[in-house]
């Protein structure tokens, strides 16, 4: 199978907008070779913006360039962007709305060998807490190029939440992403798999292990975490009555806290979590780590089985 | 005579400020006097505007950082037409479009919503660069405090308005040496802000910050300095105007009562 980072894909669709979108001004915070915002400065030096290590006036920067009516895309680590700067993103980017589309990369404990204190596990959770923001996940890069060019039509602030490492490409092209719509990639009527980012191309993996096991896994990409696609989960469980989450995040405050608080209120299942389990990422090889700390086919796997006891 | 156009306007915000902050009983009174003069020299002559149509492509963008001076900007606005005058009486009442700090959402011609310090600035910045990058001939104005400059984010915001030679950006800095818990010299000493600023890469001009002349020949300076950004460092007394709030670091964050706004207001006569 085909892989690509899903801050490759980052790189090619700025690349694209850097040559049709005049809009368009993409700023970084001196890691442009690895957000892969470099490539955008290739094609459009003039509007790229290098502002030092100074991620807090990444984000100010950003909201005042969108105050004048472009559309500022401000890229650092996931760790940096949301952490350093969180006050900034919530003060001047979302509570006036401005059009920030803030893509962050290195997420997860999948950045590998620089370790816990770059490895963000709790972007997730911050984002979704602060009103008006709008949360992605692409899961591949496909999925990537497609978010891009949608957020650009969007008007409002987007957190984008990118990887380091490369995944295994689950889309083709005729793939239709929209804000806020879950894409169920495979059907099935005993259990339901919502996973986003990195874990997504791992449900489907753990879904054929599960068929040779006589459970018939349905798969839910869950790319927007805000605006949550509540439906989409009511509908599913509905069908299998019990589901497994799975995120490189941690567990709390993530994609399995959101179909949590979806389904107590509307239709109360069992559920079991993938996910990083209160504790810090560390240094090591990325596909290491994920087994480290359980982020694996396998253990989506183990949750299921576990799960579908519960029913 | 533009100068006394300009003091008299002054005043008429000073007693705004206080008949507000009166009303609302909260609010920063100290820092909205300190600035006035230079709020007035902005508006009634700086600054390319279009009140009756506030969100004009060609206008001028003025920011408040230091947004706790709300009443100062939101005087000055309703004294412009941006909104009737009666609104003033709602300042931080629930409902009212004058939040305790700017909303750019709610007030015709607040330009960036503010209130946590620093960031205003940093936006500043990110306008005028905008504005650069694009050949746009519009200027940037930022109102900031002299204890705000305690925080980070502005030396972030002052380095790259350097590197990336905003000459369209002037910020005016409201140096009255107080803050909430102080003297900003006991609280964190600042040092030589003209020195500090000027190791920056801007352009710094002393003035007396409620001498309209000195003020106005600032900005005109400022149209004439090519490459870098300007700051003008504005000597002022907090509570300017009101004798028993002046140089009071206790006037930064308390609301007159309604004999003390009567006292006042004959003061500002």
């Amino acid at each position: 199978m085909e892989q690509i980072a899903t801050r490759d894909a980052y790189g090619k669709a700025l690349r694209k907008l850097g040559l049709n979108n005049d809009d368009i001004i993409v700023l970084d915070a001196d890691l442009s070779k690895s957000t892969k915002t470099a490539d955008f400065q290739k094609v459009n030096p003039k509007h790229f913006v290098n502002v030092g290590i100074a991620e807090q006036n990444l984000m100010g920067i950003a909201a005042g360039i969108a105050a004048t009516g472009k559309i500022p895309f401000a890229s650092t680590f996931a760790m940096f962007a949301t952490g350093r700067a969180f006050e900034i993103i919530r003060n001047s980017i979302a509570y006036p709305k401005l059009n920030v589309k803030i893509v962050a990369t290195h997420s997860g404990v999948s950045v590998g060998e620089d370790g816990g204190s770059h490895a963000a596990i709790e972007d997730i959770s911050l984002m979704r807490s602060v009103p008006n923001m709008t949360v992605i996940v692409p899961a591949d890069g496909v999925e990537t190029e497609k978010v891009i060019e949608k957020i650009v039509k969007y008007k409002g602030p987007v957190y984008v939440r990118l990887g380091r490492s490369k995944v295994p490409v689950i889309y083709d092209d005729s793939y239709e992403f929209e804000i806020g719509k879950f894409s169920t990639l495979k059907a099935g009527s005993d259990v339901t798999i919502i996973a986003c980012g990195i874990m997504v191309a791992k449900a489907l993996e753990a879904a054929d292990i599960l068929k040779d096991k006589g459970i018939n896994a349905e798969v839910i990409n869950a790319s927007t975490i805000k605006p949550f696609d509540d439906i989409a989960v009511i509908e599913s469980v509905k069908k299998t009555k019990c589901v497994v989450t799975a995120e490189e995040h941690n567990i709390y405050g993530g994609l399995g806290s959101a179909v949590s608080e979806v389904l107590v209120r509307n239709f109360p299942a069992p559920l079991e979590m993938v996910g990083v389990m209160d504790v810090f990422g560390e240094s090591g090889a990325p596909e290491e780590l994920l087994e480290k700390f359980k982020l694996t086919t396998n253990e989506i796997v183990n949750k299921v089985e576990l799960v579908f006891k519960r029913k | 005579m533009e100068t006394k156009f300009i003091e008299e306007k002054a005043k008429e915000i000073r007693r705004e400020i206080i008949k507000m902050l009166g009303e609302a009983k909260s609010g920063h009174p100290g820092g909205s006097l300190s600035g006035a003069d230079i709020i007035a020299a902005l508006y009634y002559k700086e600054m390319k505007l279009d009140p009756a149509n506030p969100k004009w492509e060609g206008r001028d963008r003025f920011v408040l950082s230091k947004g706790h001076a709300a009443p100062l900007l939101y005087s000055v606005l309703a004294l412009k037409n941006y909104f009737k005058i009666d609104i003033l009486k709602t300042l931080r009442k629930t409902g009212s479009i004058l939040q305790g700090h700017p909303d750019m959402n709610k007030v015709p011609g607040v330009e960036m919503s503010t209130g946590s310090l620093g960031q205003g600035f940093s936006a500043a910045v990110g306008m005028a660069l905008s504005f650069k990058i694009y050949n746009k001939e519009n200027r940037v104005y930022a109102l900031l405090g002299d204890g705000e400059c305690q925080e980070g984010i502005v030396w972030e915001a002052a380095m790259a308005a350097a590197h990336y030679n905003l000459d369209n950006l002037v910020a005016i800095l409201d140096n009255n040496g107080l803050q909430i818990d102080g003297k900003c010299s006991e609280v964190m000493c600042l040092g030589s802000l003209h020195n500090k600023w000027t190791a920056f890469g801007f352009h710094v001009i002393d003035v007396d910050g409620h001498k309209i002349d000195q003020i106005i020949d600032a900005f005109d300076e400022a149209r004439t300095i090519k490459g870098k950004p300007t700051l003008i460092l504005a000597k002022t007394i907090k509570g300017k105007g009101v004798s028993f709030m002046e140089d009071r670091a206790e006037w930064h964050g308390s609301a007159p009562s309604m004999e003390q706004v009567i006292l006042a207001l004959e003061e500002l006569k």
